[in-house]
């Protein structure tokens, strides 16, 4: 269910470190089924600088908004154009493929060392397991 | 503190709702479907809502009619034995102390159906103001279940020997529904055809059972869809678009708003206030982009300043669009452009005219 290559944050955002040193970063699984049905995201800007814990964004259901916490510090490199605001964007990816087709945006990292920081897929699927009740 | 929970509230966890807490009650906002799903549903088909949270007081006496009539907006005397009346509850200052709907078994005889939030405040108030009749608090005594759809008439038809083809809109009769004495009741809160059906609370799960024995596809429906149904009819919902600071005529409540009938409570108030004009009116609104506008959001002019606020707001699954109610000054009428402050950017929406959705244009 969670992907093992990616790390976690308590906030339920997912990071994955690509080949080029850049993080891509989305919701999780939880987090989507949790919202129910996604009707819009505003991601950040290309160019925008983030700050690890720094809200950076939203995501929207039906009832609800959302805030985006950043898992780490950085500058936007890019957004899913899936995801660009506007009348084509497709928020319901979120719910379908979150961990693919619903990725959000990603991040030059300033500072790698904030990914050890990060939880494991094992340390997210107990943190689940203790929020449950 | 815990919270209450109504007669079906196994029956809720075992079709997968997914609990809030709704003033005080554990109700479901959603079950597995979703809340789009169960949306369309009712509009296509047929749902099912547990309304139990909702409050009953029961007023006898003489003249209950009169004196029930002293205290609500409209009037009950220009309506018939076994007709039912939707009405606001005012302050002598005008503003709303509840909506409500009223529901005349006979000239002795009234009961009045009241909001979850409202239901000590408005038994208070009652039974402060009320001349020659006796409120009595049934709260507890009754559970309520809505069936609203197309299909709907014909779902309940099939539990019950009542032939419901003669109770029209907001009229009700009494009957037993799956064998259970109930009053039967052709109101709603979504805009589509159906009934509203009170049973004592120890036998609801009864009526419950038997409707999903008769229909196995039936939709239960949480708060979520409810809300969102009611928001595409620009129904008002108690403690967003009304509450103790808005009048009736401000809120488009005129039409409840009866000046002709004899005294009641807030009537000098209201005659003044449609002498003098309305300074703000609520008005709904159809955002022009993806971002929903929502409840407490700023309404600002062209030149950015603050104008008024979203009382109500988000998406519409019928129409794909985002929705919305606000006060704004009463310049802005239909066709009107406003703006919405959404997290620092002014977004443009235009008032329409109510309803978003006419009923029978499905999307």
């Amino acid at each position: 269910m969670n992907p093992e290559n990616l790390r976690y944050t308590k906030d339920h955002e997912w990071a994955r470190t690509e080949a080029d040193g850049t993080i891509t970063i989305g919701i999780t699984h939880h987090a989507q089924d949790a919202l129910g049905d996604i009707v819009y995201a505003e991601p950040p800007k290309v160019g925008a600088t983030l700050s690890q814990g720094g809200r950076f964004g939203v995501v929207e259901s039906v009832k609800s908004v959302s805030d985006l916490f950043a898992p780490c510090s950085g500058t936007v490199v890019a957004i899913n154009p899936d995801l660009q605001p506007g009348p084509k964007q497709r928020a319901e990816l979120i719910n379908q493929d979150p961990y693919g087709a619903g990725w959000i945006c990603r991040v030059q990292p300033s500072n790698t060392a904030e990914l050890d920081e990060l939880l494991s897929a094992a340390q997210y699927e107990a943190l689940l397991a203790s929020e449950a009740h | 503190m815990t919270l209450r929970r109504t007669p079906f509230n196994e029956r809720e966890a075992a079709a997968g709702g997914r609990f809030v807490d709704f003033g005080g009650f554990e109700l479901p906002v959603q079950y597995k479907a979703g809340l789009v799903a169960e949306h369309k549903a009712v509009r296509s088909r047929v749902g099912l809502f547990d309304v139990s949270h909702m409050g009953e007081i029961d007023v006898r006496g003489p003249d209950a009619v009169a004196s029930v009539n002293r205290l609500i907006t409209n009037d009950l005397e220009a309506i018939a034995d076994g007709q039912a009346l939707y009405t606001c509850m005012c302050r002598p200052d005008g503003g709303i102390v509840d909506d409500l709907v009223v529901y005349r078994f006979g000239r002795d005889h009234v009961f009045i159906c009241c909001n979850a939030s409202n239901r000590a405040k408005d038994f208070a108030w009652i039974s402060e103001h009320i001349e020659g009749a006796k409120a009595v608090d049934e709260g507890e005594q009754w559970a309520q279940l809505a069936v609203q759809g197309p299909a709907a008439p014909a779902l309940v038809q099939r539990l019950t020997a009542t032939d419901l083809a003669p109770i029209k809109r907001y009229w009700f009769t009494t009957g037993a529904v799956a064998g259970v004495p109930s009053i039967i009741s052709r109101t709603g809160y979504t805009g589509e055809d159906g009934f509203e059906i009170y049973m004592p609370a120890e036998r609801g799960g009864e009526v419950w059972d038997a409707l999903f024995a008769a229909d196995p596809a039936l939709q239960p429906v949480g708060l979520g869809a409810r809300d969102t149904l009611r928001l595409e009819m620009k129904m008002a919902l108690y403690g967003n678009d009304i509450d103790d600071h808005t009048t009736p005529l401000e809120a488009g409540l005129g039409w409840v708003v009866k000046l002709k009938k004899p005294d009641f409570i807030g009537k000098s108030a209201l005659e003044a206030q449609k002498a003098a004009g309305l300074a703000r009116h609520l008005v709904g609104f159809v955002m022009d982009g993806r971002a929903p506008a929502r409840h407490g959001y700023t309404v600002v002019s062209e030149t950015g300043e603050p104008i008024g606020q979203v009382t109500s707001g988000g998406p519409s699954p019928t129409l794909g669009r985002n929705i919305g109610l606000a006060y704004v000054p009463t310049s802005y009428t239909i066709g009107s452009k406003l703006h919405v402050d959404i997290r620092g950017t002014a977004e443009p929406a235009t008032i329409v005219k109510p309803p978003f959705v006419t009923i029978g244009d499905k999307s």
